[in-house]
C-alpha cells in the first residue's frame, strides 16, 4: 500500500534483555513520548512506558470469544501479551476531538480549524496486525480524496518498534490474512524476543539511528534463525483462520443468506467490535455549545454501524434492524472496503471475537455463509 | 485545514415556498471565499446552524452565478427546524460543494426525463432551472412526479410553474388522490403510459428506492439505455467527504461517489432491502 520510505533491512543485532532499559531511555532522551503495552483494568492497551516493569512482565493472556483473562506466563518474558482492547487507532483517530471552534460574534459568528497538539511518540511492542491496521487507517484518513488533518498532525514523526509474535492468542488469525505474525512493514525497527534476548533489526534511517545508539554486537547466527523459527512457528499453529479466496464476492452474493437472522439472534448490537477494531473509521461531529452560548465546538466521536442512529435519516431507518447492521459492519470490514480503499478492512487481530460479549466470531459467520450457500448449490 | 471546516455565508434573500419549505439565498462573507466557489447542479453543501449542527442540503441556484448559493430547506428535523428561524443577514456556515452532480454535459441536446417522487425532491429542482436557463440547449423536457396523497404535494405551484416552459411537460399523479385532485391515479410508473420519449433520451431520478426500480423498468421498456439513467441517492450523509462512513451504500459513499450515480453503478445494491 502506502510503504515508508523502507531502507534495506539492516543487520540482525542483539539486544540483551537487561539493555531494554537503554532503548527506553534514548527514546525519551530524543524527545519522544514512548507508549508500549501497559494493563489497565485487567487489560493490555497502549499507555506511556518510562522503565521495563511499567509493562506487563511473565504475563500472557487467555483469549476465548467473549473471554480475556490476563494469566502469569513465561518468567521474564516482557512482551507475553499479545494484544488487549486497545490498538494503536485510539492514538490517532483520537476517539474524541474538537475539530472546529465557533465564537459568536456582534454579526454572526467566526470559524476557526483547530490543530491539535501532540507529542512526538514513539511506540514500543507493536504487532504486525496492528501496523497493518494503521496502514489501513493511513489508506482512509491520509490518502483518499479528503486529507484529515487531526490524523495527519498524530501520525507525523512517529515511531514505530514492532514486536514479532512468537505466539498467538487463540482468537489470532493473523497468518491467513496475510498481516503477521512477522512485523514486515511499516515499522522501523523489529524486535523478536527469545529467552534472554531480543534479535533486533532496523528498517528506516530512523530505527537504524535509534539502534546505532544502543550500541549493539551482531546477533549470532543461531540466534537469527532461533528468532526466525519462533515466529515461523508461530505462523504454522495459528489455527483460527479467514478463508479471504472469495471475498468479497461470497458476502456481495450472500446479502439474504439465512445466517444474518442467525446472528442478529446472538448480536447485542452492543457495538464493542468496532470500538476495539483497528481499522473502523466510523465517526459522528456533535456541537459541545458553551452554556451562554459565545463559544461552540464541533467535536468527532467515533461512532458505530451497530448504532441504532447510523443509518437514519428524517423520517427513515435503512438499517433499523441488528440483522442489516451486523450485515453492514461483516460485508464492509471484509468486502467493500476491498472495493473502497484495496484493502481488506480486518487484519486478523481477533480483537471483536475477544471483545465481543455473547462471543461472536466472524471467521465462524463467514465459514457459516459459505456452507449455507455450498448446502443449498448441493440440493 | 481539517475537511470539516467551514466557512461563514449570509443570508441575502428568504422565500417562504409551502408549509415548511423555504428558499435561502446565500453569500460567502470572506470575498476570496465567495470568488473561488464552484458547483455543479446536484452536489450539495452541508450547512450549519450555530451551536446545533449541520445537515446536507442540495444546491439549486444556477452554477453560472456561483456566489449566489441557493438553498430549499424543508423542515424535517431539530436542524432544520432552526434553519427556518433564518432571517436575511443571518450568518450561517457553509462547506462545499460536495458529491457528484447530473451529467449536464452528456444530456445536452438530448430529451431529458425527469422522475421524481415523496415529499419535494431538491436535488432535480437544480436540473430543471439549469435546463429552463439553456433551453435551447436541451430537448424536451418531461418531469414525472409522484406522490402518496395530493398532501404530499406540497409545492404545487412550482410544477404547474414549470409546464409553463416551451417543449416541457409535467405529469403529476398520486396514489390515493382526494376530490381536489386534476391528476393521473395511481403510481408513479402509471404515468410512463403516457410519456412519448425517444430511446436516446437521459434520464434523472429522485426519489424513493421502490420509485427508482419500477422507472428503470419503465424506461428501458421503452428503448432508454441503462448507462442513460441516472439516480440521486439517499443515505445518512454526515460528513460530505467520505469519511464518517455513514452514508454507505454497498461498496459506494453516497456523499462522495454520489449523490448522483450512474444506475449501472449501483445496480447491484438497488433491491437488497435495509442496505
Amino acid at each position: 500500500m502506502h510503504d515508508e520510505a523502507v531502507t534495506s533491512p539492516g543487520a540482525l543485532k542483539r539486544l540483551p534483555k537487561a539493555q531494554l532499559q537503554s532503548l527506553l531511555d534514548i527514546l525519551w532522551e530524543r524527545g519522544f513520548c514512548v507508549l508500549g503495552p501497559v494493563v489497565r483494568n485487567g487489560g493490555v492497551v497502549f499507555d506511556a512506558v518510562r522503565v521495563v516493569a511499567d509493562m506487563p512482565l511473565g504475563m500472557r493472556e487467555e483469549q476465548q470469544p467473549g473471554r480475556y483473562r490476563l494469566v502469569p506466563g513465561v518468567a521474564d518474558e516482557i512482551f507475553g501479551v499479545v494484544n488487549g482492547p486497545g490498538s494503536l487507532k485510539p492514538s490517532f483517530f483520537a476517539p474524541a476531538e474538537p475539530l472546529i471552534e465557533l465564537r459568536k460574534e456582534q454579526k454572526g459568528f467566526s470559524a476557526t480549524a483547530l490543530v491539535p497538539n501532540v507529542p512526538r511518540l514513539a511506540f514500543l511492542g507493536v504487532r504486525a496486525c496492528d501496523l497493518a491496521a494503521l496502514a489501513v487507517q493511513d489508506r482512509i484518513f491520509l490518502y483518499d480524496r479528503f486529507h484529515d488533518t487531526h490524523y495527519a498532525a498524530r501520525r507525523e514523526q512517529l515511531l514505530l518498534i514492532g514486536v514479532s509474535c512468537t505466539h498467538s492468542a487463540s482468537t489470532c488469525f493473523c497468518a491467513s490474512m496475510q498481516t503477521g505474525p512477522e512485523v514486515t512493514r511499516g515499522h522501523d525497527l523489529v524486535l523478536t524476543e527469545l529467552d534472554d534476548v531480543f534479535v533486533l533489526q532496523s528498517a528506516t534511517p530512523a530505527g537504524e539511528e535509534i539502534a546505532a545508539g544502543l550500541h549493539l554486537d551482531d546477533c549470532g547466527e543461531r540466534e537469527g534463525a532461533e528468532a526466525g523459527a519462533a515466529v515461523a512457528a508461530c505462523a504454522a499453529g495459528m489455527r483460527r483462520r479467514l478463508d479471504t479466496s472469495d471475498l468479497p464476492q461470497l458476502l456481495y452474493d450472500e446479502l439474504e443468506s439465512p445466517r444474518w437472522d442467525d446472528v442478529a439472534r446472538r448480536c447485542l448490537s452492543c457495538t464493542n467490535c468496532t470500538m476495539v477494531c483497528p481499522t473502523c473509521f466510523c465517526h459522528t461531529v456533535i456541537d459541545a455549545t458553551a452554556v451562554d452560548g459565545k463559544v461552540s465546538e464541533r467535536v468527532r466521536q467515533w461512532d458505530s454501524c451497530f448504532s441504532y442512529e447510523h443509518a437514519h435519516i428524517h423520517g427513515k431507518n435503512f438499517r433499523p434492524h441488528i440483522r442489516e447492521r451486523y450485515r453492514q459492519w461483516l460485508t464492509h470490514k471484509l468486502g467493500s472496503w476491498i472495493d473502497q480503499f484495496g484493502t481488506s478492512g480486518c487484519v486478523g487481530c481477533g480483537r471483536c471475537i475477544t471483545w465481543c460479549p455473547v462471543g461472536i466470531d466472524l471467521t465462524e459467520e463467514v465459514a457459516a455463509i459459505r456452507a449455507q450457500r455450498t448446502a443449498r448449490g448441493a440440493s | 485545514m481539517t475537511p470539516y471546516a467551514l466557512q461563514p455565508a449570509r443570508i441575502v434573500e428568504r422565500r417562504d415556498e409551502a408549509e415548511g419549505i423555504y428558499t435561502f439565498v446565500m453569500r460567502f462573507v470572506d470575498p476570496g471565499v465567495r470568488k473561488a466557489y464552484r458547483f455543479q447542479p446536484g452536489q450539495f453543501n452541508m450547512l450549519y446552524a450555530y451551536g446545533v449542527g449541520e445537515v446536507p442540503i442540495s444546491i439549486v441556484s444556477d452554477p453560472a452565478e456561483p456566489t449566489r448559493i441557493e438553498h430549499t430547506i424543508r423542515i424535517a428535523g431539530r436542524v432544520t427546524g432552526v434553519m427556518t428561524q433564518w432571517k436575511v443577514g443571518d450568518v450561517v456556515g457553509i462547506r462545499g460543494p460536495y458529491g457528484k452532480g447530473w451529467p449536464m454535459d452528456a444530456a445536452r441536446g438530448r430529451e431529458v426525463v425527469i422522475v421524481t417522487g415523496g415529499l419535494g425532491c431538491a436535488p432535480v429542482v437544480g436540473v430543471i432551472n439549469y435546463i429552463f436557463r439553456r433551453r435551447d440547449q436541451y430537448g424536451p423536457l418531461h418531469i414525472l412526479h409522484g406522490v402518496k396523497t395530493p398532501n404530499d404535494l406540497l409545492y404545487r405551484e412550482r410544477f404547474d410553474a414549470w409546464r409553463l416552459h416551451p417543449r416541457t411537460t409535467v405529469y403529476l399523479t398520486a396514489d390515493r388522490p382526494d376530490k381536489s385532485w386534476r391528476y393521473r391515479t395511481g403510481v408513479v410508473t402509471e404515468l410512463f403510459d403516457e410519456l412519448r420519449v425517444d430511446p436516446s433520451a437521459i434520464a434523472m431520478m429522485c426519489g424513493p428506492e421502490v420509485m427508482m426500480h419500477y422507472g428503470i423498468r419503465a424506461l428501458r421498456q421503452k428503448g432508454v439505455n441503462e448507462d442513460a439513467i441516472y439516480l440521486s441517492m439517499e443515505r445518512h450523509m454526515q460528513c460530505g467527504v467520505g469519511l464518517c462512513g455513514h452514508c454507505q451504500l454497498g461498496s459506494q459513499f453516497v456523499c462522495k461517489d454520489g449523490p448522483v450515480f450512474p444506475y449501472t453503478a449501483v445496480k447491484r445494491w438497488l433491491g437488497v432491502s435495509a442496505l
